[in-house]
C-alpha cells in the first residue's frame, strides 16, 4: 500500500527535476544575485544588501523603462482587448469562409518576434517605408514622422508593431470564449426584443467574463515581458527612450556585465508580474474547483 | 430573408477589410523581397507588386548569411526539444490527472506559474549554469533549456485534456490488473494523440521562433539559429531592405507552412491551452 502511494511521484520525478533545475531554482538564484555585485567575470563577489535596489530607483533609465512598460500595458489592454473582441464577434458569425478569414488574421501569431520586428522596421522606415510613403501619397505629409528615431513616439510605434500579433491572440481567446456561450440565452433575449447591442452588452459580455479575465491577465503579463520586438527594432534606443525593463535588464547584465544589478531589475519586473500571475492562477484554481 | 443578405454582406465587407489591413504588412514584405533596391528607390509605392519578380535577394540572403546552416540547427533544436518535452510532460500530466496525493496542488501551481515567469528572471542563472556544466554554446544546452521550460505549459495543457477522459477507463484497466505504466503507455497515450499533435505543433513553432535563448546560450556562428541569422543579416545589409525582407520570409516560411498544414490543430491547441504567447 505504501509503495502504491509513490506511483504519482515516480511519474513526476524526471519532468519535475528538469523543470526544477532550469526554472524553479533560477528564480531563487536571481533573488540571491540581486543582493550581490557580481560582474560575471570575477570568481568572487560581495554581498551588497539592498544597494542595487536603491540604485535602481535613482536610475533615470530604469524608471524610464518602467514607465514604458506601463505604456505597453495600457496599450495592450485598451487596444487589443476591444479590437480582439470586435474581430472575434465579427468572425464568429459562421458565414461560409469564416475560417479563411480567421486564419488570415491569425497569421502574425505564427511569426517570430524577430520577423515581426523586421517587417515593421521596414514599414516604419522614415524615407521609403510604407507608412510615410502612404501618408505622403494621400497628401498628409505633415503626419509622416521618423517613427523609430523620435524619442517621443518610438515606444508607441513599437507597441503598434506588437499589437499586430497581440490583437490576433486576443481574438483567439475570445473566439474560444464565444464557443461556450449558450445559444438559448442569446435567442431568448432576441425573442424578448433585445437589439443586437443589448444582446451583446447584457447577455454575451457577462457570459464572456472568464475569457475576458484570461485575455486581460495574459495581455498584461505579455506587456510586462516585452523584449524581442524592442531589442530587434531599436535596442531600446534612441538614448533608452524606448527601453523596457526586460531590455534594460539584458543590456545591464550581458553588455555591461552587471549581473547583480541586472538581477535586481529582473526581480522588480518579476514582482510586478507576480500580482497578475497570482490572479491568473487563482482563476484557474476556481475553474478547477467548479469542475 | 432580405435581412440575412444584408447581414452576410456586412460580414463579408467588414471581414475583408480586417483581413486586408492585417495582411498589408506581410504583403509589402513579400513584394519588397522580390524587388531590386533601384526599384524601391525609384518607385516609392512600396505596396505595388514588383515589376519583375527576381529571386536574387533570396539567393544573397541564403548564401551570405549561411542560412542553410542556421536552418539545420533550428530544425534540430525545435524537433528534438518538442519530442522530448511531449514525452516528459505526458508523464507529469498523467500523474496530475489520475492520482490524488498530498502535493498535487503544489505541483500543478508550480507548473502553471513557471510558464508565466518573465524570462529575465531565469536568464542569468541559466547562463551561468550552462557555463559551469559545459552546456554553453552547444545545441544540446539550448535543447535542454527549452525542454525544461516548456514542461510547465505542456503538463498543464495535457492534464487539461487527460482529465476529460472518463475515469471508468482507468478503473477498468486497473481491475484487469494492468500496471500504472502500462495504463499510461497503452491506454491513455493513444487517447491523447490529438492533444499531443496540437501541442507538438504549437511547441515546434514557438521553439523555432525563439530568439532570446539562442542569443544567450549560443556563441559560435556555426551553431546559431534562424532568428539570430536574420538579425545578423540585418546588421550586414543595414539599408538593403529587399535582402532583409527575403531573409524574413525565409525565417517565417517554416512556421507558416506548419500553420497552414496543421491549422486546425494549431488553433485548437491555443484554445485548449489558452494561456501562452
Amino acid at each position: 500500500m505504501r509503495w502504491k502511494k509513490l506511483t504519482p511521484y515516480a511519474f513526476l520525478v524526471f519532468p519535475f527535476s528538469l523543470y526544477f533545475i532550469w526554472v524553479i531554482l533560477p528564480v531563487f538564484e536571481t533573488f540571491f544575485y540581486s543582493f550581490t555585485n557580481w560582474d560575471s567575470i570575477s570568481k568572487t563577489f560581495d554581498l551588497v544588501g539592498f544597494a542595487n535596489y536603491i540604485e535602481l530607483f535613482q536610475d533615470y533609465y530604469f524608471l524610464l523603462s518602467l514607465v514604458n512598460n506601463v505604456k505597453w500595458m495600457i496599450g495592450f489592454v485598451i487596444v487589443s482587448i476591444p479590437a480582439g473582441l470586435s474581430i472575434a464577434m465579427l468572425l464568429d458569425q459562421k458565414f461560409p469562409g469564416h475560417k479563411v478569414y480567421k486564419s488570415l488574421v491569425f497569421l502574425p501569431m505564427t511569426l517570430s518576434f524577430v520577423v515581426i520586428g523586421q517587417i515593421w522596421s521596414w514599414i516604419l522606415e522614415p524615407k521609403n517605408g510604407a507608412l510615410n510613403t502612404f501618408l505622403r501619397f494621400v497628401r498628409l505629409k505633415d503626419f509622416a514622422k521618423p517613427w523609430l528615431s523620435d524619442p517621443n513616439i518610438v515606444t508607441y510605434s513599437l507597441i503598434a508593431a506588437a499589437l499586430w500579433r497581440q490583437i490576433a491572440y486576443a481574438m483567439i481567446l475570445f473566439l474560444a470564449g464565444l464557443q461556450g456561450i449558450s445559444r438559448e440565452h442569446v435567442e431568448a433575449a432576441y425573442v424578448d426584443g433585445a437589439n443586437a447591442w443589448q444582446r451583446f452588452w447584457y447577455v454575451i459580455l457577462p457570459e464572456l467574463r472568464p475569457a475576458m479575465v484570461v485575455a486581460v491577465t495574459v495581455n498584461i503579463i505579455d506587456s510586462l515581458r516585452a523584449f524581442d520586438i524592442v531589442f530587434v527594432m531599436t535596442r531600446g534606443g534612441p538614448f533608452y527612450s524606448s527601453s523596457v525593463m526586460a531590455n534594460y535588464m539584458y543590456i545591464q547584465a550581458f553588455h555591461n556585465y552587471r549581473m547583480g544589478y541586472g538581477s535586481a531589475i529582473a526581480v522588480v519586473q518579476f514582482l510586478i508580474t507576480l500580482m497578475f500571475i497570482v490572479a491568473y492562477i487563482s482563476n484557474i484554481l476556481k475553474k478547477e474547483e467548479r469542475e | 430573408m432580405k435581412k440575412i443578405y444584408t447581414k452576410a454582406l456586412c460580414f463579408y465587407i467588414f471581414a475583408t477589410v480586417v483581413a486586408i489591413i492585417w495582411l498589408i504588412p506581410f504583403v509589402i514584405t513579400v513584394f519588397t523581397a522580390f524587388k531590386t533596391m533601384d526599384e524601391i528607390f525609384l518607385n516609392p509605392n512600396v505596396w505595388m507588386p514588383p515589376s519583375t519578380w527576381n529571386f536574387q535577394n533570396f539567393k544573397i540572403a541564403w548564401t551570405e548569411s549561411r542560412m542553410s546552416k542556421y536552418f539545420l540547427n533550428t530544425l534540430i533544436i525545435a524537433s528534438v526539444s518538442t519530442i522530448s518535452t511531449l514525452a516528459l510532460s505526458s508523464l507529469s500530466a498523467f500523474a496530475l490527472s489520475w492520482y490524488e496525493f498530498k502535493l498535487k496542488k503544489f505541483f500543478l501551481i508550480t507548473f502553471v506559474a513557471g510558464m508565466l515567469i518573465p524570462f529575465q528572471m531565469l536568464l542569468i542563472p541559466v547562463y551561468t549554469f550552462s557555463m559551469r556544466m559545459g552546456l554553453y554554446d552547444k545545441l544540446f544546452g539550448v535543447i535542454l533549456f527549452h525542454v525544461a521550460f516548456q514542461i510547465g505549459f505542456c503538463t498543464f495543457f495535457l492534464r487539461n485534456f487527460m482529465v476529460t477522459i472518463p475515469s471508468s477507463i482507468f478503473e477498468a484497466a486497473k481491475i484487469d490488473g494492468a500496471s500504472d505504466f502500462r495504463i499510461y503507455w497503452q491506454i491513455i497515450m493513444p487517447l491523447v494523440t490529438p492533444a499531443l499533435a496540437a501541442l507538438g505543433i504549437l511547441e515546434f513553432t514557438w521553439i523555432w521562433n525563439d530568439y532570446l535563448w539562442s542569443l544567450v546560450l549560443l556563441q559560435t556562428d556555426a551553431k546559431k539559429t534562424v532568428t539570430i541569422g536574420l538579425t545578423t543579416l540585418q546588421g550586414q545589409w543595414i539599408t538593403s531592405w529587399n535582402i532583409i525582407a527575403a531573409g524574413s520570409i525565409m525565417a517565417a516560411v517554416v512556421p507558416i507552412m506548419v500553420f497552414l498544414v496543421f491549422q486546425r490543430y494549431f488553433i485548437q491547441g491555443l484554445t485548449i491551452g489558452s494561456v501562452k504567447g
